[in-house]
C-alpha cells in the first residue's frame, strides 16, 4: 500500500487539508433551509473524506426542553426561554469544541439562525480562542411559496408539532418566525466585510461570497453554488449480466450476456412506464455499460470516470485465482476494503475521489440514469444515503436492479426495483476470518456461485 | 421519450485511437457518440468583460480562454482595443476616448462590431464553444446591444465583471500591462501613466456596473476588489459554474511554481516506460542538487507536491522538508506497454505504436490512459496550483508536460512533444498577461527520454522508420 515513512509530514492528499479545523456556522430566518444545507454539506464533505458533524442547537433546545408548547417560547422578551436557548448554543459550542479538539474533526457545521451580530461575535470569539476558522453560510429568501414548501416538508413533521393538525402548526411556526424578524441582522457588506461567508439569495438565484480563505471554503462554496432543490430524481443501475460476471471474474471490459441484453430490453420498458421529463443518460466508457445504454434508443453520455474500479493485478481474476495467487492482498482487501488498493489498480478511497466531479454534476442535473458498476454504484449511493466508509464496500447493488432516488425533507427517498431478469449474484460480504494467515476454504467462503 | 429502439441494438466498436466504444453499421462507426469531456452545452456561450480600464479584464480574459482550452473547451478571445489600434494605427492620446469625441464615438462602435462578427464567425461555424468579448462594456446601453446579438444567434450570455478601486491595485496593473502597450511605446512613464489616468476618467461618468435589482435576470459574476469578494447572479450551466469556480480560485498574488520531474530512474535508463522503480545513483544526486537549489532560492513558504510513484517521493524525501502525495500527479498508464522498451512495443503492438504516433493527444494506451484522460485527471491539480502561491511540484513527464501546456498554453498538438528533460527544473513566474519561463538546468547527467514524432506515421511502416527517433538507452 501506498504511503511515505517521513515521519509525521507527509500527509496523503486526501482532500484539501486546511491546518486548522473550521467551524461553518448557518445563519438565518427559520424555515430558510439552514438544516437543510448543514446535512447536505455534512454528507458530502464526509463521502469526500473529510470528518464533519453538524450540531443543531434546535436539537439541544429540544432535549432541554422536552414539550415544546408554542412559539411564546421563542419571543425576544421571554427571559426564560432566552436563557435556555444560549444555554443549548453554549452546550453544542462545547461539543464543537470537543469534536474539533479531541475527536480529529475537521469541519463542524454549527447550525441555528444566529441572525444577530452579537450572537455572531460570541462564535467568532469562541472560535479564535481555540484556534478553529468560522465559515458563515447565510440564507436568505423572502419567496412566500419557498418558505410554505419548507414548512410542509420538514417544520409539520418535526418533533415540535407532533400534537398539532397542519394548520395549528404552521399558525404557530409562522409566529415563530416573525419572532425573530425584528432583530434580524443579515451579514452586511460592511459592516462585515473582514469575515468569511456566503450568503445565498433566494435559493441558489444569486450569491455574495467574501474573503474565502482556503481550500475547503472554496470547496464548500462551489459546492452550495451547485445545488438546487427542484424536485426530481435519480436512476442508479449496473450495466447488464456480463460476461466475465457469468464466470465470476472480476473487472475487464467484457459483453452483455444472453441475459443482460434481456435486462437492457427491461429497462428500457421500465424507462418509458416512468415516463420522464428530460431524463439524461451516463455510462462509463466500458462496454458493458454501453451496451446496456444502446438498448434505451436514446442519447447518452459517456464518463471514462464511471468505469469500474481497477483491479490492477488481478484484473479478469476469479476470487479464487486471486487467493491462490494472492493471498496476502486478498487478506488485505477484508480487513479494509475501503482503503485497500490493488497492486497497480485502484482503491475505494481512489474511486471516491475520481467520481468526485460525477457528484457535483449529478447535484446540477435534475432528472437522470447513471448506468454503472459495482464499486461505482456503491459509491454513488453511500453519498446518497449517507453512508460511512466502513459500510460503502458492503452495499448491496444487485444485478438487474434499478435504485430510483427522490430526495425528500432532509435526506434521499430509495426505492428498488427488481426488473425480474435472473442474473449472478456478484456481491461478495467479508468473510468472518480476515486474518493473512487464514485457510483457503475461510477465505473464500463468502465467494457468489458462479460458473 | 421517444420509440427509436431498435428491436436489435446497434453493435459496438471500438475506436482504435482513442478505445471508445461506439455503435457501428456495418462495421462502421455511426456518428452519433456523446462522450463527456467536459460540459458541453447545447449552445455557444458568450462571455463579456464590464469594467473601468486597468480592473483586470485583459488579464481575466486571457487566463479564462487558456484554462477553457485547455481543458478542451474551444474558446477564444476578442479584445476590441485590438481591433481599434489595428484600425487607428496611431494612438495619440486619451482625447480619442473622451466621450464627447463623436468620431472616437464612431470608430469604436465599428470595432465593437467587427470584433462581433468575428465573434459569430467563430461561435457559429468555426465550431467554437466560448467567445471572450473583452472591453469595458460599460453602459447598459452596450450590454443590451450585446445581449440581443447573443439573442439572434442563439449564444448564452454570461458577464464578467472586475470592480476596483484600489489605488495601489490600479497602479501595478498600469505598470504591469499599459506601459508596455503599443498605445504607449512612444511615451516615457509618467506621460503614460498621466495619459491613461485620464483615458480611465473618459469612462467613469458614463459607468453603469452590473446592477442588483436592473440587471436581476442577466447571469453574471462581479469580481470585487480582485477577488476579496464575489456577486454571482444566475448560474445556468455546467461551463458557467466551472467558470465562477475558476474565477474565485485565481489571485494576482506573486509567486513562483516551479516544475521538475523525479531524478532518473531504473526503468529510465533500461529505456522501460512506466512501472515504479526507485532512484539511479545519479538520479539521487539530482535530489541533493535540488535541495541545495530550493535553499538557495530561498522561498517563503513553499509547498511541495508528489505523485504516489517511489520516484518522485524519493526525490522529495531528499528535500528534508514537507510534502504532500497526490495521486492523480502519476505518471500516464500505458496500459499493456507498461515497463515495455519502446522496442517492445514495436515488437508485440506495432499498430498501436502507429496510432499513438499519429495522434499522440488522444491515443490511449490500451487498458492505459492518454494525455486528453490526463489533462481530466490534473485539473484539480491546476485548481489547486492556481490558489496556492510558492509550490515546487515533483511529478513525471507526461504529467509535467499538461501542466506546462496550461501554463504556457500550449495546443493539444505541441503538448505531447513539450521538452520536460530529467534532472532540470523549470521555474514559472506569471507576469503581465503569460508566465516567465526559466529553464535551470541542475547538470547532472541523465538518460534522455524524449522521443520526437517519427517522419513516418503509417500503420505500414518498418520497424526502423518507427524506432528512428527513440532515444538512447542501456
Amino acid at each position: 500500500m501506498r504511503g511515505s515513512c517521513h515521519p509525521k509530514n507527509t500527509r496523503d492528499r486526501a482532500v484539501c487539508m486546511t491546518n486548522c479545523p473550521t467551524l461553518i456556522v448557518t445563519v438565518g430566518l427559520p424555515a430558510r433551509g439552514k438544516t437543510y444545507i448543514s446535512k447536505k454539506l455534512t454528507r458530502y464533505l464526509n463521502w469526500i473524506g473529510v470528518p464533519t458533524k453538524e450540531f443543531n442547537v434546535g436539537q439541544y433546545r429540544r432535549e432541554c426542553l422536552k414539550i415544546y408548547k408554542s412559539f411564546e417560547f421563542f419571543r425576544p422578551d421571554n427571559e426564560e426561554g432566552l436563557k435556555i436557548r444560549r444555554q443549548c448554543a453554549t452546550s453544542a459550542l462545547n461539543d464543537v469544541r470537543q469534536y474539533l479538539s479531541v475527536e480529529g474533526g475537521q469541519v463542524a457545521v454549527f447550525d441555528a439562525t444566529n441572525t444577530t451580530r452579537e450572537r455572531r461575535g460570541t462564535i467568532v470569539k469562541f472560535a479564535e480562542q481555540n484556534g478553529f476558522k468560522v465559515f458563515f453560510v447565510e440564507s436568505v429568501c423572502e419567496d412566500p411559496d419557498v418558505i410554505a414548501q419548507n414548512i410542509v416538508q420538514v417544520k409539520l413533521g418535526s418533533p415540535d408539532y407532533l400534537h398539532c393538525n397542519s394548520e395549528e402548526a404552521i399558525e404557530d411556526f409562522m409566529k415563530r418566525i416573525k419572532c425573530y424578524e425584528s432583530s434580524y441582522q443579515p451579514l452586511d457588506e460592511v459592516l462585515d466585510r473582514d469575515l468569511s461567508y456566503i450568503k445565498i439569495m433566494d435559493v441558489g438565484r444569486r450569491y455574495l461570497v467574501n474573503r474565502v480563505v482556503d481550500h475547503i471554503q472554496s470547496r464548500i462554496v462551489y459546492y452550495l453554488m451547485n445545488i438546487h432543490i427542484t424536485p426530481r430524481s435519480i436512476y442508479l443501475c449496473r450495466h447488464g449480466e456480463s460476461d466475465l460476471n457469468i464466470k465470476g471474474r472480476i473487472g475487464g471490459d467484457s459483453g452483455l450476456s444472453a441475459r443482460g441484453k434481456e435486462f437492457a430490453k427491461h429497462l428500457r420498458k421500465f424507462i418509458q412506464e416512468q415516463n420522464i421529463k428530460d431524463l439524461k443518460v451516463w455510462t462509463s466508457q466500458m462496454k458493458r455499460t454501453i451496451q446496456t445504454a444502446e438498448c434505451l434508443g436514446v442519447p447518452y453520455e459517456q464518463w471514462k470516470s464511471l468505469n469500474e474500479i481497477d483491479a490492477g493485478v488481478c484484473e479478469e481474476m476469479m476470487y479464487e485465482e486471486i487467493q491462490e495467487h494472492y493471498p496476502l492482498e486478498f487478506a488485505l482487501r477484508d480487513q479494509d476494503k475501503y482503503r485497500y488498493r490493488y497492486p497497480k489498480g485502484e482503491s475505494y478511497e481512489d474511486l471516491v475521489q475520481r467520481l468526485e466531479p460525477v457528484i457535483m454534476e449529478l447535484e446540477r442535473q435534475e432528472n437522470i440514469l447513471v448506468i454503472c458498476h459495482q464499486a461505482v454504484m456503491r459509491c454513488l449511493l453511500a453519498y446518497f444515503l449517507d453512508k460511512t466508509a466502513d459500510e460503502l464496500p458492503y452495499l448491496n447493488c444487485p444485478l438487474h436492479t434499478v435504485l430510483k432516488l427522490t430526495p425528500v425533507a432532509y435526506g434521499c427517498k430509495v426505492e428498488s426495483v427488481y426488473l425480474g431478469v435472473d442474473s449472478v449474484n456478484t456481491h461478495r460480504d467479508r468473510p468472518e476470518n480476515v486474518n493473512v494467515q487464514r485457510s483457503t476454504e475461510d477465505a473464500l467462503q463468502t465467494v457468489p456461485a458462479h460458473f
